[in-house]
């Protein structure tokens, strides 16, 4: 693996550092708040990876849910992942034996960073892709293992959250700027938002993945039609 | 013990969710679903964006106006500079100095 690679992986994960700081911290001060310490901070950053999931997992852990409970709950928070897997068969194919670590490790920001499978120049697109994976998630495991150990002393950090609506608007910002066929991104943001004011703010995301399929599979009828 | 498990469980459905489309389409990938995940990315960016904008007050002030702001300052360095190291950067700190500073 050269440096070269190495060091533009680095680079391409920077936007994501601050905002896992932050988010993992808010994740260890709220997992100390249910006297979890540091090991498990630790061991669910490291595991289960996965920054809303997460902070639902504290509230599963503190009631005591059964697994039945844990197991829907999982899933109902974690479907999208079965989109980004969906879209990234692709470009991990052929990433032989760092495939499986980058495929666990795929958040929603380490997706919005490479989903688009472009790779700076001169970098080894495989290790570039690990290496992005594997930075993003030392982030959150630090933050949260930070926020476990030090919450009550942390200075305030309210508002750098924000950099991670951020990254999104940036990545939606980069791909509207870089294709010509804007249908896709509209009936993303478009389903999203529809399901949002008609399901409201903690049930609207199951909904508007359906609906985004069904739009994007009837407009697959369009593409053959044009092409 | 108990909270091993559920950890174990979290952990457990999590990967399952992310590894199931490379397991059932390690094979082939059906030309539907090809083109889903052609054209699933922007559709999922643009979902995310929403997301992450969910619990955003638009009926009451400061009406998602420092939300707004920060989002077009992004969007228009990323257009500027192309470099979103720049335009997450610039969009946090305006957001920033619109929460504590300004509304």
């Amino acid at each position: 693996m050269t440096k070269q690679t190495i060091r533009a992986a680095f680079i391409t994960s920077v936007p994501v550092l601050a905002g896992y700081i932050v988010l993992g911290i808010g994740f260890g001060i709220l997992l100390r708040g249910a006297e979890y310490g540091v090991g498990w901070a630790a061991a669910m950053s490291a595991l289960i990876y996965g920054g809303s999931m997460q902070y639902v997992g504290v509230g599963l852990l503190a009631s005591g849910a059964s697994i039945i409970t844990t197991a829907l709950t999982s899933f109902m928070v974690n479907a999208r992942h079965l989109f980004y897997s969906i879209s990234m068969i692709g470009v991990y194919k052929g990433a032989g034996r760092a495939k499986p670590y980058m495929i666990f490790a795929l958040t929603d920001e380490t997706y919005s960073l490479l989903c688009d499978g472009k790779v700076p120049e001169g970098a080894d697109p495989t290790g570039y892709r690990f290496f992005v994976s594997l930075f993003n998630q030392c982030y959150w495991i630090i933050g949260g293992v930070l926020g476990n150990l030090l919450g009550a002393v942390l200075p305030s950090t309210a508002g750098v959250e924000f950099s991670m609506t951020a990254l999104f608007v940036a990545a939606f910002t980069e791909q509207w700027r870089t294709t010509r066929d804007h249908l896709p991104a509209l009936t993303g943001a478009g389903c999203t938002l529809l399901c949002l004011v008609l399901f409201g703010p903690e049930n609207f995301l199951i909904p508007a993945m359906a609906l985004i399929t069904v739009v994007l599979t009837l407009l697959r009828g369009r593409e053959e039609a044009t092409a | 013990m108990k909270s091993a498990i559920i950890v174990a469980v979290m952990a457990a459905v999590s990967a399952l969710l992310r590894f199931l489309p490379f397991v059932v389409f390690r094979k082939r990938t059906p030309p539907y679903i090809a083109y889903l995940g052609r054209v699933l990315p922007p559709a999922i960016i643009g979902m995310l964006v929403v997301y992450c904008l969910k619990d955003v007050t638009v009926t009451a002030a400061p009406y998602g106006l420092p939300e707004l702001i920060a989002c077009l300052t992004v969007a228009a360095v990323q257009l500027w500079r192309r470099s979103s190291l720049w335009s997450i950067l610039a969009g946090t700190a305006v957001y920033l100095v619109l929460v504590n500073a300004v509304f």
